[in-house]
């Protein structure tokens, strides 16, 4: 396990350097110097090359890499050009509303996607089956923008039972919190729920076909039993891998989700920072997602060496 | 000799429906065996004996739309009818099975001792402490070297053969009254085949249990079954004793089947004995006699109506209109006995 573990880790090391590359290069692949677009278009040609200076933009670019990987490394993401504070304590600011959405969004998902897709799985080619497949297929369909003004139409201007829009810290109380975050949450879990649903109906398809459900029914096991301890335990891979993979894109997607909650997280500022060129807190917030869904791959594929004994046990 | 037979099927069907049908994998099946015997079922594939042997323990209830008629009558009771409830407490304690492929058959995330406890737990109310105990106990019984390091292995760690001894003491860990082998040895090698043969004919003979051993493999059959039926389409078409239907095979079905082995003592360059044909579509089912549309002898007769079970002697059944006649113009005194 531990030389699993090791070897996982070990495997983020490219990935990071081509990461950090990328997210260097946005400032010199974009059109338009950055000190042209900071100063606005009556700075003169002086101001500019004198910001450019400031800025150390006109150092070498492998110089300029280096010295800002350097800095990443201790923590120093640099100085937001607008906000007058440093980038990491903006990030720090925006970060936690939107974490409470996308785990908020991904909780509501797996707790309605997988015993639907359970049932579906089971009771497969029944109206049960059919309606919730028909039901994923719609969830997926449907944007989360529109979700959400429906969601706001309805239960927030007609029915008056959740707020329309706005965010409360945590520290505000529980409730108050969630209260803000209820229907960005459905907004947002939706299509991960569609998509989790499908993949554990397919994956639990799988399962419940293979010979070992058969002997575990011939042991006289309860129905119950063969279909959580053997059919679902190994049908969990491929869905821990869809739970991954979405929560990446929950933290991303929810750029739209919070414009329209009008909630002040990462997709907020991230937003205003492309308007504001704003180049400094684009490369931090990119970097933090990616070093997040980084991490939350890490954390799955440890999950698999858990859950599967054949990943665990693997000789090589 | 009048004693209530272990198990008694009869006239089991076994029909799915299908989108283009209803189908009949299982067509009137009857048969009895006593603890103790080892009855070997015999067929093609498609010939319905994997799912006649999974009829008489339901496995099939979860497959879509399955239904069966007739009865299936073990220890008095007949399973068809049963709750699911009853029914799950003779699975796996009255009556196991093991299956052909031993890896896929076992779970891959739990480890054997998990596997093989469950069962005891389940049917016995025993500590976990003392399932695991008694799956050394039965590992051992089995022949797996060093049963108390295995028994905290997972499937995949050990070897085909170890596999299907793991499977055969999972299915043996509550000493059922009926064990069913459903191509126990089909997927492992020659040697292995041989040691696993072996074991269940000793536990047999130990545990006195019936044995019903489902296969392909005539050779299978000679070496440790007691009676013999021979499947297809569905149906029985001969039953008898081992030997006797060895030495006098009379359906023209078996006939076939046992010249198809292959003999070691042979002309090398005599092409191998086939049976003309592939098993009909179970959706397109021939009229009158299943094999009359690959038997050599076939007439009007067997194209259009049914034959029935027909007594030969006392111990010895054939479905054939013809079976006299055609053994009296081959003038067949069959030598074709075991090759192993």
């Amino acid at each position: 396990m531990l030389a699993y573990i090791i070897k996982r880790i070990l495997s983020l090391i490219p990935v990071l350097a081509v990461v950090t590359i990328a997210i260097f290069l946005i400032i010199h692949i974009t059109p338009g110097n950055p000190a042209a677009a900071i100063l606005g278009i009556e700075a003169s040609q002086e101001e500019i090359e004198q910001l450019n200076q400031d800025l150390g933009l006109d150092r070498p670019l492998l110089e300029q890499y280096t010295s800002w990987v350097a800095h990443v490394f201790k923590g120093d993401l640099g100085d937001s050009i607008f906000m007058d504070q440093p980038v990491s304590e903006a990030i720090a600011e925006h970060i936690s509303p939107t974490l409470s959405l996308a785990i908020l969004a991904q909780v509501i998902a797996i707790i309605l996607a997988i015993p639907f897709g359970m049932i579906a799985a089971y009771k497969r080619g029944s109206v049960a089956d059919y309606s919730l497949m028909g039901l994923s297929l719609l969830g997926m369909a449907v944007p989360s923008f529109l979700l959400g003004l429906f969601l706001m139409l309805f239960v927030g201007v007609k029915l008056q039972w959740l707020p329309v829009a706005g965010y409360e810290p945590l520290s505000s109380g529980l409730w108050e919190h969630m209260k803000y975050l209820i229907l960005p949450g459905i907004s947002l879990g939706t299509i991960q729920a569609a998509l989790i649903t499908r993949m554990t109906r397919s994956s639990m398809l799988e399962v419940l076909n293979l010979n070992f459900i058969k002997t575990a029914r011939s042991k006289g096991l309860h129905e119950m039993k063969v279909l959580f301890k053997h059919a679902f335990r190994s049908a969990f891979l491929p869905i821990l891998t869809v739970i991954g993979q979405t929560f990446g894109t929950l933290v991303t997607g929810a750029v739209v989700v919070e414009a329209i909650f009008n909630i002040p997280g990462l997709g907020q500022l991230i937003l205003n920072s492309i308007a504001r060129r704003d180049f400094a807190v684009i490369q931090g917030v990119v970097l933090v997602v990616t070093l997040m869904y980084v991490t939350i791959n890490l954390v799955i594929d440890l999950l698999y060496g858990a859950v599967d004994p054949r990943v665990r046990l693997e000789r090589k | 000799m009048s004693k209530e037979p272990l198990l008694k099927v009869n006239n089991l069907k076994t029909h799915f429906h299908t989108e283009r049908g209803v189908v009949t994998a299982v067509n009137g099946v009857s048969f009895s065996m006593n603890s103790g015997d080892i009855i070997g079922i015999v067929g093609e594939s498609g010939s319905g004996k994997s799912v006649m042997s999974q009829s008489i323990m339901r496995l099939l209830d979860h497959t879509d739309a399955v239904e069966y008629e007739g009865e299936v009558i073990f220890e008095k009771e007949n399973l068809l009818s049963l709750s699911q409830s009853r029914l799950r407490a003779i699975r796996g304690d009255q009556i196991s099975m093991i299956f052909q492929d031993p890896l896929t058959s076992l779970s891959p995330v739990y480890t054997i001792g998990n596997q093989i406890g469950e069962a005891i737990r389940l049917h016995q109310k025993k500590s976990k402490k003392e399932a695991h105990q008694q799956a050394v106990e039965i590992l051992r019984l089995t022949g797996i070297p060093s049963p108390e390091v295995r028994v905290n292995e997972y499937p995949h760690q050990l070897s085909g053969g170890m596999q299907q001894r793991a499977m055969i003491a999972m299915a043996l860990s509550c000493e059922p009254r009926l064990l069913i082998a459903d191509e126990p040895t089909t997927a492992l090698d020659v040697t292995i085949q041989a040691q696993i043969l072996e074991l269940i004919a000793d536990l047999n003979r130990k545990m006195g249990m019936g044995v019903l051993f489902i296969t392909h493999d005539l050779g299978v059959v000679s070496e440790i079954c007691t009676g013999v039926k021979v499947m297809y389409l569905g149906q029985i078409v001969e039953e008898a004793p081992t030997d006797q239907l060895f030495q006098t095979p009379l359906h023209p079905y078996t006939q076939g089947l046992i010249q198809s082995i292959p003999k070691l003592e042979g002309d090398r360059n005599e092409p191998l004995h086939v049976i003309e044909g592939t098993v009909p579509s179970l959706t397109d089912i021939p009229q009158g006699c299943g094999f009359s549309t690959r038997c050599p002898y076939a007439d009007e007769l067997c194209r259009t109506s049914e034959p029935p079970m027909r007594i030969a002697t006392t111990e010895h059944r054939v479905k054939c209109w013809h079976y006299e006649a055609i053994n009296e113009l081959e003038g067949r005194e069959t030598t074709v006995g075991t090759s192993k």
